[in-house]
């Protein structure tokens, strides 16, 4: 219990800062905080696993979350069937183009010796294969463009419920991993955190542009809930009779029949956003909870001892036997998927997806402040970051304003620098989190909760 | 005559574009590379830092417009540019003594300085955005043309104009005059040659009585400058947004590596091995053969290997190859 003090008090201190949140602004907010907090907090546990875990740096966490957001969109929407035999079939040809172009290079880098000859006869391979792939998707990609471009214009998606899409989104984030590890493990740390970081911003320009796939900056709206709608809940007894009895002591106030009615509409509105955004707290809440207790039990286990011996020297853990490149490559796939599951998550929660808002200061640069912050190394340091920091990220443009008005309460109001920086507002959450994350590597360097290894 | 029209054609859409740009991004790569070779980190905050110091210059500008001052047809912010380097390098160097040196006399790994680096990258970018706002500027005053395409038209009697911007000139032209200085600095002074020799190795420097201290100063001086003239021909030549700024480091990082990082003259060319591709890759050709091919064989499709939304992709996947079989860069770079 002792040990654990300073957890536990960090865990309060986070839970009453949102609970006073709630108190102060209204319940609403409070609430779309936490979710957003427990999504950081799976991002942070994805990042944590490969930097905290590994030592690996990756700064394509954008990347991954957009692939996530995409297979909530391809799992969820239904297929558009107009468009599937308008150009369904190039699109398929193409696929099948872009297996057989890798399973001919695999051929050729398994069968034939390393020379000048392969390399160049690969890379015309490649490009010819690109070539040739462009001119078979390229009508079938204008016949599904142009089927009724304002509501769909895409293939659509399979039309299942979205909650499946979180294990989808896993393996998606975990394929690209895949690919990306291959390629790019090998590189030195900040060469890799530059690869990751460009390879991320090409899956994004894919996503973007490919409006066959993803409607790109079209945007897909109105995606399927895992949690029932606002609209419905208002309009169900058992909902209402809820908040009747929760508020029975408000409404008592009340003599007058059609006051006591109004007053009750007002509140079954507000409780069912609440209760919605509760269905969504009680989904995540799980999830963290799961991956709580895997990447726990994996931290304590033989394979996370292994993980951090290569982590601390990879020679060493080497010379003992240990596949180094594997089990790097190994930990940069279940990183990156877990981020992808959090990705899944963000669209459901969102109901929509945006390919233009996924942008690399909020999406690999925040959650990296969430990590180094929080304690790398440390699954409840990583998640309290991924609290801390987002809840800092929503709250300090409230806190700017409230400081801008203190120090500048002896100029007038229509004061042109007063006014300019209240303008500027919402730009000052940038610096707190430059300072933050400055003053936190200088004076506590392994985070808020740093890393503890037990050995039992 | 068709001929003419194709090579004018291509002058007008692939080349000039492409010197400008190449040029804007060779002097961020330089700025990049001087970082990498003698402090020894990523600097993730280059292209803020860029951002920095265009708007001291376009702050200045503003200024001096106000006063009335101008020089003609040249841009007022050419005035306006020593200014900002200026205020460049004292928020340079201060961040240095705040916040880098710490790590540096504590020989820190090059993977926290980088951290570090996102740390500054952050702050600067809410100083950017907290003084001058996060939308478009332009600052661009004077002759905007040298030669604009109708006049060239009437000129010649050609079917393709040619427009060359004076903000193209001028990129091109401080670019030789900047970067000449720069490596006669390096070659042949004594400064130059002992950072040289810092960058190569530390301890061996260090013994032959090189003061760390005055060098890392030099280092910050110059990417100060050029981080400065940079950001400013970038800004006269398009437009000056705090986010565009942001994201230009991306192909910058790619210029310095591609052309071997810690190599100054390798990022030089750097940056224009990145900019020539992304439009040469991402550039419609169908105009163009319909000048040089015979009437039958006339192109029906735009005859565009890419489309430009993928041209930043294009430069990130030219990097992706050169680190996969070239990690030291096209131009042997510090070896890894």
């Amino acid at each position: 219990m002792r040990k654990n003090l300073n957890v536990i008090a960090a865990y309060s201190i986070m839970m009453v800062l949102i609970i006073l949140v709630g108190v102060f602004q209204s319940w609403n907010i409070a609430l779309s905080i936490f979710n957003m907090c427990l999504i950081s907090a799976v991002m942070t546990m994805g990042a944590n696993i490969q930097w905290g875990y590994a030592g690996l740096i990756n700064f394509g966490i954008m990347g991954y979350t957009a692939l996530g957001g995409l297979a909530a969109v391809l799992i969820s929407v239904d297929p558009v069937q107009e468009a599937w035999s308008a150009g369904g079939f190039d699109i398929l040809m193409c696929l099948w183009l872009i297996i057989a172009l890798v399973l001919i290079i695999r051929f050729i880098l398994k069968n034939f010796q390393k020379s000048k000859v392969r390399t160049y006869s690969i890379a015309a391979l490649i490009i010819s294969g690109i070539i040739l792939i462009r001119f078979t998707a390229e009508p079938g990609i204008e016949a599904i463009e142009d089927i009724n471009p304002a509501k769909t214009g895409f293939l659509g998606g399979f039309g299942l419920p979205i909650i499946f899409s979180w294990i989808v989104g896993a393996f998606f984030a975990g394929g690209l991993a895949f690919i990306v590890g291959k390629v790019a493990l090998g590189l030195r740390a900040d060469y890799l955190a530059i690869a990751t970081l460009l390879i991320s911003e090409i899956v994004i320009a894919i996503i973007k542009h490919e409006d066959w796939l993803t409607r790109g900056v079209k945007n897909v709206i109105g995606l399927k809930r895992p949690a029932p709608y606002e609209v419905d809940l208002q309009s169900t007894d058992w909902f209402i009779t809820l908040v009747e009895k929760f508020n029975s002591g408000k409404l008592e106030v009340f003599s007058n029949l059609s006051d006591r009615q109004a007053a009750l509409n007002q509140l079954v509105i507000e409780g069912s956003s609440i209760f919605v955004k509760l269905c969504y707290s009680g989904l995540f809440l799980t999830v963290v909870i799961i991956l709580l207790i895997l990447t726990q039990k994996a931290l304590y286990s033989p394979w996370g001892r292994m993980m951090r011996a290569i982590r601390d020297n990879e020679e060493a853990a080497n010379a003992m036997g240990k596949n180094v490149v594997k089990q790097h490559l190994l930990i940069f796939i279940l990183g990156s998927a877990i981020v992808g599951i959090a990705g899944a998550m963000l669209v459901t929660q969102d109901g929509l997806f945006t390919p233009g808002s996924y942008r690399p200061m909020r999406y690999t640069f925040l959650i990296w402040v969430m990590v180094i912050v929080g304690g790398s190394g440390n699954n409840f340091g990583a998640i309290l970051g991924g609290f801390a920091v987002w809840f800092l990220w929503i709250e300090a443009a409230p806190i700017a304003l409230f400081l801008i008005n203190f120090f500048t309460a002896g100029m007038s109001e229509t004061h042109a620098l007063k006014l300019h920086l209240i303008e500027s507002v919402p730009y000052f959450r940038f610096l707190m989190m430059g300072l933050g994350l400055l003053l936190i590597m200088r004076y506590r360097p392994k985070g808020i909760l740093p890393e503890k290894i037990e050995i039992k | 005559m068709d001929i003419l029209n194709a090579l004018i054609l291509l002058l007008n859409y692939i080349f000039i574009p492409a010197l400008t740009y190449g040029s804007q991004l060779a002097l961020g790569a330089i700025f990049v590379t001087l970082i990498y070779g003698i402090l020894r980190f990523a600097n993730f905050a280059t292209g803020d830092m860029m951002a920095f110091g265009t708007m001291v210059t376009i702050l200045f500008t503003w200024y001096f417009q106000s006063l009335g001052i101008s020089l003609g047809v040249l841009p007022t912010a050419l005035l306006a540019i020593p200014f900002g380097i200026l205020f460049m390098i004292i928020y340079m160097l201060s961040i240095d003594k705040f916040v880098f040196k710490y790590y540096r006399v504590n020989k820190s790994p090059p993977v926290q300085l980088a951290m570090v680096s996102i740390g500054v990258m952050f702050v600067t970018q809410a100083v950017v955005r907290i003084i001058i706002g996060p939308s478009d500027q332009r600052f661009f005053d004077g002759e905007k043309f040298i030669i604009k395409a109708r006049e060239f038209k009437e000129m010649t009697g050609l079917n393709e104009g040619l427009a060359l911007k004076s903000t193209q000139v001028i990129t091109v032209l401080v670019t030789i005059v900047l970067v000449s200085l720069l490596f006669w600095f390096l070659n042949k002074t004594k400064t130059g040659k002992s950072m040289k020799a810092y960058s190569d190795n530390e301890d061996l420097a260090l013994l032959s009585g090189i003061d760390p201290k005055k060098i890392v100063m030099i280092t910050w001086i110059i990417a100060g400058i050029l981080a400065t003239i940079g950001g400013a021909l970038y800004g006269l030549d398009k437009s000056f947004k705090p986010f565009t700024y942001f994201n230009n480091m991306l192909p910058i990082f790619a210029a310095a590596i591609v052309g071997g990082i810690g190599n100054p003259f390798g990022a030089f060319l750097g940056g224009y091995v990145i900019a020539f591709s992304e439009i040469f890759l991402t550039y419609a050709y169908k105009k163009f053969f319909i000048y040089i091919l015979p009437e039958s064989m006339e192109p029906e499709s735009l005859v565009q290997l890419l489309s430009t939304d993928y041209k930043f992709a294009v430069s990130f996947s030219i990097l992706v190859i050169v680190l996969l079989y070239r990690p030291s860069g096209i131009f042997k770079g510090k070896v890894l």
